[in-house]
Formats: structure tokens, sequence, C-alpha cells
């Protein structure tokens, strides 16, 4: 297998969905420590509604599964994620207009999300933030891309940075949203969006069975 | 058809409770709250955000300005921009009272949409500087009525004096007319300013305008002061 498609997207949906109600406790006591305690929950809030829009579903292509989780993560999760998550999906799904995509739509994927929450939240690597994560998985993926390999592959290397990036939280004062507030305080904790985009993005792989 | 506002707070109360303070003054605007999540709890919901823009662009709004609260609420008012791409509608990064207030007069005066924006924007520098200074110097003027201004005196004759709801109709009044219009230097187009130069009841007013309907201006804005606005 070379390239991913709508059966792939519909396995990540639920693979998601259920990594996030597996760690559901670990975010929350995460978002509890530097933030307000509700990204688990709200995460998990917002996956059960994809889950049950999911169906109904009838997806042309990759695009559109993106998008249904898009919009319906903007409706449901509430606080900075579900924009921010919204914004990554929507931004990802108007470059996989396609029934399948390859290990170069993987990375247009991954790069347009991190374009999205960069737009959103306006934050930079090192900010301690779900950027920390997305933007080494874009550019692993990317990598993966030029010298020619796979769509499991991309995803693979992608996951694989991403959880990177976010235990580089961990040793970060926080320059964005509530943790920037604790200052110091928030040094030794991992950033729980960075967490959680790791979380994700290793569901993506493991639905490309790499 | 008149530019709508909706205001996206992370509380139903907030939103309904600035939607009633600016549509005392602003009656004839369409001001729509989108506050906290469809099912009641404290946050934002790009549902109703969306279903709010979207109603007031059925019902006729040529252009809806969003005014929001807090962080999140910004990036929930940013994302129904992003998805619904329309030039027509726009977010205002200014602060909400004060932003819905001078937006809604601006509107129920026929703004347009860069007007209600202007509006919004520059109720942040009518509460940075207020127009009324401690030591009674007279203020600067944002837009002096310039060379060939006509001149009233005038007493406030109602006892609250030039409160929000008067200072709403004064700056309704005041962008009816072709004409530049000031009381005691501030811009009296201006509701925010108006209410900055805190003036109550038996305070003197030095009402200024200038432009070609400068007089039909001054007559109908002195005959509202001298009429106490309707008040005691």
């Amino acid at each position: 297998m070379t390239g991913v498609g709508i059966d792939w997207a519909l396995d990540w949906v639920r693979r998601s969905a259920a990594v996030v109600a597996e760690r559901r406790e670990d975010l929350i006591d995460l978002d509890r420590l530097i933030g307000d305690g509700d990204h688990g929950e709200n995460l998990h809030r917002g996956y059960s509604a994809v889950l049950g829009k999911l169906d109904a579903a009838e997806p042309a292509t990759v695009g559109d599964v993106l998008k249904l989780v898009a919009t319906t993560l903007m409706s449901t999760v509430g606080g900075a994620a579900g924009p921010l998550y919204g914004t990554a999906f929507l931004r990802g799904a108007k470059v996989a207009d396609a029934a399948e995509i390859d290990a170069a739509g993987v990375a247009a994927v991954l790069a347009a999300g991190l374009e999205g929450v960069v737009a959103r939240g306006k934050a930079e690597v090192g900010d301690k933030t779900m950027v920390d994560a997305w933007s080494p998985a874009a550019a692993a993926a990317q990598q993966v891309a030029d010298r020619g390999g796979s769509a499991p592959e991309a995803l693979r290397a992608a996951a694989d940075a991403a959880r990177a990036g976010a235990e580089s939280t961990d040793p970060l004062v926080a320059r964005k949203g509530r943790a920037s507030y604790l200052g110091e305080r928030a040094i030794g904790h991992r950033d729980p969006g960075a967490e959680s985009s790791a979380l994700l993005l290793e569901a993506a792989a493991a639905a490309a069975g790499s | 058809m008149a530019i709508a506002l909706v205001l996206v707070s992370h509380s139903a109360q907030l939103a309904a409770g600035v939607v009633e303070v600016a549509g005392q003054m602003a009656p004839d605007v369409s001001i729509t709250p989108a506050g906290g999540t469809e099912d009641g709890r404290v946050g934002t919901s790009y549902d109703l955000v969306e279903q709010a823009v979207s109603g007031a662009l059925a019902d006729g709004a040529e252009g809806v300005v969003i005014l929001t609260d807090l962080g999140s609420a910004t990036l929930t008012a940013e994302s129904v921009l992003e998805v619904l791409d329309d030039d027509r509608v726009r977010l205002v990064e200014a602060p909400f009272v004060e932003a819905a207030v001078a937006s809604a007069v601006s509107a129920q005066g026929g703004g347009d949409l860069d007007a209600v924006i202007r509006a919004a924007r520059t109720a942040v520098a009518s509460f940075a500087a207020p127009a009324g200074d401690d030591d009674g110097a007279p203020p600067a003027a944002a837009d002096p009525a310039g060379a060939g201004a006509r001149s009233r005196t005038l007493v406030l004759a109602n006892s609250l004096g030039l409160h929000a709801r008067p200072a709403a109709v004064v700056a309704r009044k005041a962008s009816e007319f072709d004409a530049d219009v000031t009381i005691n230097g501030v811009d009296a187009a201006s509701v925010l300013a108006l209410m900055a130069l805190g003036l109550v009841g038996g305070a003197e007013v030095e009402l200024s305008a200038s432009g070609p309907q400068a007089d039909a201006a001054l007559e109908a804005i002195a005959a509202d002061i001298e009429a106490g606005f309707g008040e005691d």
C-alpha cells in the first residue's frame, strides 16, 4: 500500500475516538496541572460526537471525512481546542480532495493542519503548545515524501516526531494559552494539547498499519 | 438594509445582557447573542455563532459585525469566518461592552460595514483616553468642527444629563446630518466620547457644527437637549 484512502480516514477517526476515551483522565490530569482541566473531557465529548455522525456519513474523499471531524469538533469541543483542532482538520480537508492520498498528500494535510493551528493560536515552536507536536510531524512527513516513501511511512514518521515533540514540551515555560500565566511553574509538565496531538497522529499511523 | 451585530461571549447571560444594553441605544439594529455552549455551559459554540450570523444575513442584513469577549470566543468566531468565507461578515477585536454600544449606535445611524467596524475599534480609544479631564481643561476635539462652525451654548435640562440613552440619541442625530458636530469639543457622533464627558443635568454644553447641514444638525440636537431628552 503506497496511499491511504477513505477507509483509512474513517479508521483514524474511530481509533482517535478510542484513544481519547481511553486517555481522557490522563489528559484531564495534565490540563489540571497547567490549564483549566477540561481538555480530556472536551476532546472526549468532541470525538464521541464525531463517532455519532460517522455511520450516516457518505464520504467521497479523504477530505470529506476530515471536514466532518473539523466541523463536529468546532461545534462540540468548546474551549480553545475546538477551534484549533477544527481549523487544523478543516485546512487539512481542503488539500485532501481525493479518494486516496500518497505520502506527499499526507505531508500536505499535516502542513495545512499546522498552518491552521498557527493561524488560530498564533503560537510558534517552543511556546509549549500543539505546535510543538504538529510542526515536527509535518516536517517528518515531508521528508518521507521527498525520499519517495509511502503514505503509511509518512504517517509513522509524523507520529514519532509528534510524540518526541510532545515530550519536548515538558521542560518549557508556556508562552501561549492559560499555562502562560503560570510562568516557571509550568516547567516539568507536558502540554496537554501537544500530548493529544501526538495521540491523534499515532492513531493516524496505526490506522495505516504502520 | 443595515449592519447586524452578533455578540459572542463565554456566558449566555453576559451576551444577553450586553445585547440588552446595546439594544436600548439602537432599537432598530439586529443584535443577536451567541453566548455559552448549546447545552448551557460556560464556553462558546461554533453552531450558535454560525446560526446567529447566518440568521442575520438571511434576514437581509447588509453585513454582520461579530464581537467577542475572551480568548476562545475569538477563536470560535474566527473559525466561523473561515468556514463561511464571506466578506460581509467581519470580526472586530475590541472591548466587548464598549464596542457593542458604539457599533450598535453606528449601525442604528445607518453606518455601513466599515463605519460600524470603525466605531467598534475606536471604542477602546474613547476609554483609554477619556475626553473629560479632571482638571476641567477643554478636551481636544477628535474631529474639530473647524472653520465656519456655528455654535450654541446650552444647559442640559434633564437631571441625569448626557448618560447612555441621551448620548445615543445625540450620536444618532449627529450622524444623520451631513455635518461635523461636536459637543464640548468631542465628536458628537461617538456615543462613547459623549458618555466620557460625564456631563450631568445643569451642565453647560457647547454645541458646534460645520458642514452643509450644520444649521439643521444644530437645530435638531439643541431641541433634544432643551427638551431634556424627554426625561425629567
